[in-house]
């Protein structure tokens, strides 16, 4: 093994825990203002990837533009699930609310096994096979531009939040629920719009993963359980957070994918949730509680 | 309860322990299926329905249970009914190692769920790679002769699993009922309610939530044992999976979270609902995979939706088996 | 007469906050001794410092000579602490009964007899009509005599009471007074209770504590103290006079 190897592999690991990052920023945002655990999140990623691969094989449309439209139905899509579906569960206890989008994410694998059947499906674009070449360092193009959408959408995301009034109401609904219903927000709409941006996240992420993997109905709940992971690692309700602990995730992958076997990657990803459960349960850039 | 309840239960006790000299094979293997289920979600009732412990994670103790067991049998000869204590020991050290980092370290509520999950997932993963039991490519145990009964290696025909899951079901529901009624019940009832109240009602709040976890994660690591030698086989990847887990507590989830009979009917709904959609698709003729599992995501919505406190407590009302207020 | 409770130099602050500062007072045995002060001046933080809800900063507190600084609530409770909650805490979906069992558990050695000392309390309380339903379907003057039941059944030597009264009408304030002036003649249980009804601290309390911004700045028996110019100013205000 060679330094040029692992410093490929941690690159890759890297722009792929970006996009990562970008799926868990989606959770992170809806369980900190809304507090209800998406559990249906890593299926709602497998939909956004299928929608991309349908837009490309059926309309030729690049993953890149496809972004916009998968992301502007998932936003309306995530809105009315919220208002329609959950929004009377949230002060149901939490196993209620487990239930509940236990039950969505159900329906939605097997909607997908329905339509596109158990085989795993890609898409092949023509810079798929490229990459840039830095010394000796060679790093695929469609990672890197995917890593760099995840980014962007991230720092849009920042934005929202910093310096809009809509973003900065639907902080003061996170930070204090009845402190926004006496000063008249419509917590109600606030919240299913905090639902329809985190959608829209994953919708972005989906889009961007399918670049790097094939997709299969089944990937749903692995998703699920790495877009937790992710957010822990980082700090549920950190933004930041999200994405340093997507980084990170990324990369131990990579490397327990080179030093030890495939297979035993998410095993190092749920080691390292554990570690931080126990020793900073806030997560890396939490704040304490 | 009163007394319309309890010749209920009688008659379906006596009618339980009649049902194999006039069901076939294939109602049996359902019979079997529903206890197994209801025998598990009384567990995991212990934990969430009880003490409001909220574990997403109990396929490991289903998973190390059935190993464990079924690995002594299979590599050392040694039967289940001294592998089940080991199981169980193993289970419990398990159950109580994940309770004792959570509580101490102030981890609750979704958290905690996360960090039940964590450690299944990581059980899984570490089966896959662990050659003893087979790794990915499972364990198997030698098929029974379907005809002789083989106590000492609990091996014979399927109705003598289904005595055995019966009595472990009914084993199950008088210890629960007992727990209920005892000290631990209204302590653990408390700690659910609010564990600040029940702590400064000189409940040692720490100590009764791990008493809940020992128990819980013993009876399921019975299941597991059970398991394993009904099945005859293992695979990492079906034993651990977070849908194992699901499957356990949704019986008690639609039957009525912290009930008695709660488990019991929601396994008996469950699979009954699985099975019926099945044979109605069959019926159709609407052979497209996914499609089960589409109606019975619909269904387990509506009765979330609908029935938020489970099926039973409304169910109990109506046939007036409880009182209108207080019992439960 | 000798100190049952003893609270010396107890301090806590949140985060720079001072909520209590340096207090001292006892409540002595067979007393029944008021803590009263405006909002925020750190009552119910005294409270849980000396119920082990929190760990005091500095100072420390003794029950009838033992130490309890350092101890957990639970151990508090088993020490002879009975405490209610301002925010009342009942166990919704539980019965009013199972409510209180579980507090005489606390000494009782079996359920059958938490069950009867229970309804020996509810009784004294006047909820044993309301037994058999669930705690969540009782008004909130219920729930605050609910917190009162709990607390007594857990059998402690001292009961601290946090506004137990607030949103009582003068009927029923003088109604629990007199529940509690029973049982502190009848079973010499002392009391330590927190509350802004000047009718019910005049009525009961043999002294009282005044608490301000986290200090104490006055101490003494009940008449002296509404007379003192310093609790006028910073509590009592026009509240002296129609109370
Ligand atoms: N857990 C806490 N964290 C941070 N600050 C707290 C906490 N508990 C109390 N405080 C602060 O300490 C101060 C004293 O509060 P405390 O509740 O003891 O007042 P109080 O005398 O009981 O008032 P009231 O009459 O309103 O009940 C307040 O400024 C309050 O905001
Ligand atoms: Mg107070």
């Amino acid at each position: 093994m060679t330094w040029d190897l692992v410093a490929n592999v941690l690159i890759a690991g890297l722009l792929t825990g970006m996009v990562y990052g970008l799926m868990a920023l989606g959770l992170s945002v809806i369980f900190g203002v809304v507090r209800v655990v998406n559990f249906a999140h890593g299926e709602m990623m497998t939909i956004a990837m299928y929608a991309a691969v349908i837009l490309f094989v059926g309309f030729r449309l690049d993953p890149f533009l496809a972004v916009l439209p998968v992301a502007a139905a998932f936003f309306v899509f995530g809105y009315w699930l919220q208002k329609g579906l959950i929004n009377p569960f949230i002060t149901r206890p939490e196993h209620s609310q487990f239930m509940l989008l236990v039950a969505v994410a159900i329906i939605m694998v097997n909607v997908l096994l329905m339509v596109f059947g158990p085989d795993a499906r890609n898409l092949q674009v023509d810079y798929q096979l490229e990459s840039f070449e830095i010394g000796r360092l060679l790093v695929d193009k469609a990672r890197v531009y995917a890593a760099g959408v995840a980014l962007l959408t991230a720092g849009a995301l920042f934005g929202f939040f910093r310096f809009t009034l809509t973003g900065k109401a639907i902080r003061a609904c996170a930070d204090n629920h009845l402190g926004a219903l006496v000063v008249g927000l419509n917590v109600k709409h606030l919240y299913a719009l905090t639902f329809g941006i985190g959608s829209a996240c994953v919708a972005v992420a989906g889009c961007m993963m399918v670049l790097l993997v094939d997709v299969t109905p089944n990937l749903g709940p692995a998703y699920t359980l790495l877009a937790f992971i992710t957010v822990i690692v980082g700090g549920m309700g950190s933004m930041p957070g999200a994405i340093v602990g997507g980084i990170l995730i990324g990369m131990s992958e990579a490397l327990a994918g080179l030093l030890i076997s495939p297979s035993a990657k998410s095993m190092f990803s749920f080691g390292l949730l554990i570690l931080v459960l126990l020793l900073r349960p806030q997560g890396l850039l939490g704040k304490k509680p | 309860m009163n007394r319309r309840a309890l010749v209920s239960l009688l008659i379906l006790g006596v009618a339980l322990l009649l049902l194999p000299l006039f069901a076939n094979s294939y109602l049996l293997s359902v019979a079997t299926l529903i206890l197994f289920f209801a025998f598990a979600g009384q567990a995991w009732n212990v934990m969430m329905g009880f003490c409001g412990q909220l574990s997403l994670g109990h396929s490991l103790y289903v998973g190390v249970g059935a190993y464990v067991a079924a690995g002594l049998f299979v590599h050392l000869g040694i039967g289940p009914w001294a592998g089940v204590w080991l199981a169980v020991a193993l289970c419990v050290a398990l159950g109580c190692t994940i309770g004792f980092l959570a509580f101490r370290f102030g981890i609750s509520g979704v958290y905690f769920a996360l960090l039940t999950i964590a450690f299944a997932e990581f059980t899984r993963i570490g089966f896959d790679h662990l050659q003893w039991t087979g790794g990915p490519g499972g364990l198997f145990l030698k098929v029974a002769q379907r005809d002789t009964i083989d106590i000492a290696n609990f091996r014979g025909p399927p109705a003598m699993y289904y005595y055995a899951i019966l009595a472990l079901a009914a084993g199950a529901l008088a210890l629960c009922s007992w727990l209920l009624k005892s000290r631990a019940g209204f302590y653990w009832q408390a700690i659910r309610e609010n564990e600040e109240a029940a702590q400064a009602l000189g409940i040692n709040t720490f100590r009764w939530k791990m008493l809940a976890v020992a128990i819980s994660s013993a009876m399921t690591a019975v299941a597991g044992v059970f398991y394993a030698f009904y099945y005859n086989n293992l695979f990492p990847e079906q034993i651990f999976h977070i849908s194992r887990s699901i499957e356990i507590i949704l019986g008690p989830i639609i039957g009525g979270v912290g009930t008695l009979f709660g488990p019991i009917l929601g396994a008996v709904v469950l699979t009954v609902l699985a099975d019926g959609i099945t044979e109605l698709l069959a019926a159709v003729g609407v052979e497209v995979p996914g499609i089960k599992q589409v109606f019975y995501g619909i269904v387990l919505l509506m009765v979330i939706m609908f029935l938020p406190n489970g099926i039973w407590p409304t169910l109990a009302r109506k046939l007036g088996l409880v009182h209108a207020e207080g019992g439960k | 007469m000798s100190a049952l409770l003893e609270v010396r130099n107890l301090s806590k602050a949140f985060r720079g906050l001072k909520a209590v500062n340096n207090v001292s007072f006892e409540v002595p045995a067979k007393g029944i001794v008021a803590l009263i002060g405006p909002n925020g001046a750190g009552k119910t933080t005294c409270f849980n410092l000396i119920a082990g809800e929190f760990a005091a900063d500095t100072g420390e507190v003794r029950l009838g000579g033992t130490l309890l600084s350092g101890m957990r609530s639970d151990q508090a409770c088993k020490a002879g602490i009975g405490r209610t909650y301002q925010v009342v805490k009942p166990f919704p979906e539980m019965t009013v009964e199972e409510n209180v069992v579980v507090g005489a558990l606390n000494r009782a050695p079996t359920v059958a007899a938490a069950r009867c000392a229970a309804n020996e309390v509810l009784k004294l309380v006047h909820l044993d009509k309301k037994a058999h339903i669930r705690a969540a379907h009782l008004t909130l003057p219920e729930r605050k005599r609910l917190e009162v039941a709990r607390a007594l059944a857990t059998q402690p030597r001292i009961l601290l009471l946090d506004e137990v009264m607030a949103g009582l009408r003068p009927t029923e304030v003088d109604e629990i007074v007199a529940v509690f002036r029973t049982v502190n003649q009848e079973t010499g249980l002392a009391i330590l209770f927190v509350e802004h009804v000047m009718r019910a601290v005049m009525a009961l309390a043999q002294e009282v504590v005044v608490l301000h911004h986290g200090e104490m700045i006055a101490r003494g028996a009940p008449d002296a103290v509404v007379r003192d110019p310093k609790v006028i100013e910073s509590y009592l205000g026009a509240e002296a006079v129609d109370g």
